[in-house]
């Protein structure tokens, strides 16, 4: 049963990530976060670093992740083979069409309006990780004393060095990582 | 003959499988070296050729990496080779995660570990409004009014009124093929008037 639900899951986010990167990050919180509990908010967060960090597309990350943790390898194997389902079915499909036809117009303009979209999708995704990074688990409280200001000061100088000098998102992590936690260890 | 197969079939998992183990960034990094590999390298299919299946799989959804190797695999020697494409840009991620999966359950509670991904969250979060930033620039810069509306209203559903990202999803969708389809239709019509 947990198996068919890892599935189904992962399928759907397999399904609705279109975009590439990282537009299947709100998809996949919102399945494994919202809707079924498989991972914390925090848990979910480290995924994102994890997947940044290692190879291989977001999805199969943590599809292999999230599987591993509720069902171990079986787990891992239905929510994986989920998340490449649909997209397999779906690009064949438009293989066919377009070999057919020469034309993936209605496909680019499906793209074109989901594009907007999905930068929205990924900026919320992202300001719920902020939220989480300021206020904790508990989410965004208007009082200055539940702010951490450590990692205000971490997105603040990661975003200004990303903007600037266009540095390799991993390095920044890392760096926010070994800073960050050398301030948490030792303050 | 068989031998040959074999070969092709071998020489696609390997392939995949050493580029999908070492590219750092998804899609957007892997379809590059993807050309370079099975274009420019082995010749086994044509530049411009592999620009249409990428295409095509950036239209898709799911992992770009994926698509693409689906549709390469397949180009190259049909359903077997797509299966063992897919294999192959599959199991390094599956097997990396699933590693990273003992020892994240072993190594979450240690002091030194939690910090460091307490100090990853605010960089996370950096990265993520980093990329937010340089889309959503692009977004305003094509000067369409449809889009910058999709892009605010989308948000306001999202972060505010937590309506389910599917439904958006599907919404846009409509939207993009309808205003395709309208636009296609009207083209054909003045083209009928000349």
């Amino acid at each position: 049963m947990i198996l068919l639900k890892l599935f189904w899951s992962f399928f759907q986010i397999g399904l609705f990530s279109i975009g590439g990167g990282m537009a299947a990050i709100p998809l996949i919180q919102n399945q494994v976060v919202s809707i079924n509990g498989w991972l914390t908010l925090t848990e979910f967060t480290d995924l994102v670093t994890i997947a940044e960090m290692t190879p291989g597309p977001i999805g199969i990350n943590s599809a292999t992740f999230v599987g591993i943790r509720i069902a171990g390898l079986p787990g891992a194997i239905a929510a994986t083979a989920g998340c490449v389902l649909p997209s397999c079915i779906i690009a064949a499909i438009l293989a066919w069409v377009y070999y057919r036809f020469k034309n993936l117009a209605v496909a680019q303009g499906v793209l074109d309006a989901l594009r907007p979209a999905i930068v929205a999708l990924i900026a919320s995704a992202g300001l719920t990780i902020l939220i989480l990074a300021i206020f904790g688990e508990g989410g965004f409280k208007a009082d200055i004393k539940e702010i951490n200001f450590v990692s205000v000061l971490i997105f603040v100088s990661s975003l200004f060095v990303l903007r600037k000098w266009k540095v390799n998102p991993v390095f920044v992590m890392l760096g926010a990582g070994i800073i960050g936690g050398a301030i948490y260890m030792f303050c | 003959m068989k031998d040959k197969k074999k070969k092709v079939y071998l020489k696609l998992f390997t392939s995949a499988f050493y580029l999908s183990a070492f590219t750092f960034g998804g899609g957007y990094v892997i379809i590059p070296l993807m050309k370079r590999k099975f274009a420019d390298e082995l010749k086994w299919i044509e530049e411009k050729e592999m620009l249409n299946l990428t295409a095509i799989a950036q239209s898709s959804p799911g992992p770009v990496a994926v698509n693409a190797a689906m549709l390469l695999g397949y180009r190259v020697a049909g359903a077997p080779g797509a299966l063992v494409t897919v294999l192959g840009t599959i199991l390094p991620p599956f097997i990396t995660l699933s590693v990273v999966s003992l020892f994240y359950a072993a190594f979450r509670d240690n002091p030194i570990v939690n910090a460091v991904l307490k100090g990853t969250q605010a960089g996370v979060a950096a990265v993520i409004a980093d990329v937010s930033l340089s889309l959503g620039k692009n977004v305003v810069k094509e000067r369409d009014i449809l889009s910058v509306i999709i892009m605010a209203a989308v948000f306001v559903l999202i972060f505010f009124l937590k309506v389910n990202v599917m439904l958006i999803i599907l919404a846009c969708a409509i939207i993009g093929a309808a205003r395709i389809l309208f636009k296609m239709k009207k083209e054909a019509k003045g083209g009928d008037e000349q």
